[in-house]
């Protein structure tokens, strides 16, 4: 099956591809596979009992990137995934998903993807993800609608660093993260969010520090705006002597309605838990300083949201 | 040249901040200074046009800028230096100098002025400008943001608050610097006897009056004088004195 324009430049939105990737790739279009390339390290496989691929890595891949990019451009069109990735003991890799939806006439088109990361030993993962969408505004065109879900197992000493993107297009969106933390591990997340019109985006993480050593990091960077809704639920459970950090940053504008409710729970006197989240408009000082060197309140506001969510 | 005429500002609950406030400024370098509360903060920003007065009219260069924005003014050659400078999560040290310059600067660009406020381009231009910055850097980096402009009228509310001894060793070398080069007006508000020192002209600002507005070498011994025999409470006196 081959790429189309359309598909091209929604590759180019979700995983910065002009062409096809170097390295092991898997590309998703309209529910097919469209192109796939494996190497000596990285094998895909397609699931033969449910739609979606098995990603295997050798151990000790090192410098490798892998590339798993899902587009949509018929309307109407719904589909679960099934990802799974098993990563070997000590691989330094990066991964690059992400799916970019354009929805033309009426019906909704829908992806959802279940991702699961079992990072071996001492692993060194980089997880990359982009949701984006676009098409015709009409007041009758289909939602798009994404609902990502992310699970992730950490073994002794393996370490997780995910980047997730939703800047523009997707109208409804529910994202659910778990991981399991053993020993030593580390769990990075960087989540950057923005709704627009009437959007609606729920982060939903929970993660389990089992592990004596191991720590969490989840940093949510969100702005929404017109009469967007966004919901932030973070769970974290020290099991162990552990960090666990997570933070909610949200620029509330207009009409818009944001729920923060960070959680946490400790069962062990030596895990250290702070939770941070703050809800608030841009600070009118903020706006008048950037107005001090020449840009209109517009201008001013835009650099601070772009700024915000880089 | 900017002429202050007549300007009055009431605050908000009615208390009157600014009292008939008239100012000619066409020296490079003049000093506001007077005890804290007397209204310099709030000229500064009556210039720069987040206050507008409730009564006279600003000039910059013959033009009535009383009506114009914040923006418009920043477009005509004003610059402001706020005395807290004003963080933000996100934005980088070299994105503000490019808003500031009015383009993106790379490495050369960014050395040229960071040097100037004593900071390495290479360490700093991508730094946030938020909570991991000390109070003294940010200082330093909204006088660079100053210098990238350049422009005809430079604003500076207290530049050397908050800021530590090196910095502020630094600081005195950039005005001086500033007062070589610079090719419109600089005006500061400032407590510093050293800052002072290097001014044109002194303005003193007391509840909400100019009571003096002079050369420097009229002002500053007189405004000495005054401090020296201040009548304030003993035990004030005498911990100023220790100081």
């Amino acid at each position: 099956m081959a790429i189309d324009a359309i598909q091209m430049s929604l590759l180019k939105e979700v995983a910065e591809l002009d062409a096809l990737p170097v390295g092991a790739y898997n590309i998703r279009a309209n529910g097919e596979s469209a192109a796939r390339n494996t190497t000596a390290n990285i094998d895909i496989v397609t699931k033969t009992d449910k739609p979606g691929i098995d990603i295997i890595i050798k151990p000790g891949t090192k410098k490798e990137s892998v590339h798993i990019p899902v587009v949509l451009s018929e309307a109407g069109l719904k589909e679960m995934v099934y990802n799974d990735f098993f990563i070997g003991e000590d691989c330094d890799i990066v991964i690059i998903a992400g799916c970019g939806i354009h929805s033309c006439g009426g019906g909704d088109s829908e992806h959802s993807g279940i991702h699961s990361f079992h990072v071996g030993k001492n692993a060194k993962v980089r997880y990359i993800e982009k949701h984006y969408g676009e098409g015709d505004e009409t007041a009758d065109r289909g939602k798009r609608v994404m609902n990502p879900t992310t699970e992730v197992f950490l073994e002794e000493g393996a370490s997780l660093e995910m980047e997730a993107t939703q800047i523009s297009g997707i109208d409804d969106t529910i994202r659910k993260t778990t991981a399991v933390l053993a020993a030593h591990s580390s769990l990075v997340i960087h989540e950057k969010v923005m709704t627009t019109g009437t959007q609606s985006a729920v982060s939903d993480f929970t993660a389990d520090l089992n592990g004596e050593g191991c720590s969490c990091n989840i940093i949510s960077r969100t702005v929404a705006k017109d009469q967007s809704r966004q919901e932030f639920i973070s769970v974290l459970n020290g099991n162990a002597a552990c960090a666990g950090h997570s933070e909610c940053d949200s620029i509330i504008m207009d009409d818009a309605k944001v729920l923060a409710s960070p959680q946490l729970s400790a069962s062990c006197t030596e895990a250290s838990l702070i939770h941070e989240a703050a809800i608030g408009k841009i600070a009118g000082e903020q706006l008048i300083k950037l107005m001090t060197l020449g840009l209109t309140e517009q201008e001013a506001e835009e650099q601070i949201v772009n700024g915000f969510l880089k | 040249m900017l002429e202050l005429k007549n300007i009055s500002y009431d605050a908000e609950d009615g208390k009157e901040i600014l009292q008939d406030i008239s100012l000619k400024i066409d020296d490079r370098f003049v000093a506001i200074t007077g005890p804290n509360g007397g209204g310099k903060s709030t000229l500064a920003k009556i210039i720069a046009g987040i206050n507008r007065p409730s009564a006279g009219r600003i000039f910059l260069d013959g033009e009535d800028i009383t009506d114009l924005s914040v923006t418009e003014r920043a477009n005509r050659g004003i610059s402001y230096a706020f005395q807290q400078p004003v963080r933000f999560k996100g934005l980088r040290v070299k994105d503000l100098l490019a808003l500031a310059s009015g383009r993106d600067s790379g490495l050369n660009d960014s050395c040229e002025i960071l040097s100037e406020v004593g900071l390495c381009a290479r360490d700093y231009m991508d730094r946030e400008l938020n909570d991991s910055l000390s109070g003294g850097e940010m200082k330093r980096i909204e006088i660079a943001m100053i210098l990238a402009r350049g422009t005809s009228l430079s604003v500076f509310d207290e530049p050397e608050a908050g800021i530590d001894l090196w910095s502020f060793q630094n600081l005195i070398r950039v005005f001086e610097k500033m007062y070589q080069q610079t090719r419109g007006s600089i005006l500061i508000i400032s407590h510093q006897e050293r800052i002072l020192n290097i001014a044109d002209k002194i303005v003193y600002v007391k509840d909400g009056h100019i009571e003096r507005y002079g050369r420097r070498e009229d002002i500053l011994p007189e405004l000495l004088a005054n401090t020296a025999t201040a009548t304030t409470c003993q035990v004030l006196n005498e911990k100023v004195e220790v100081k």
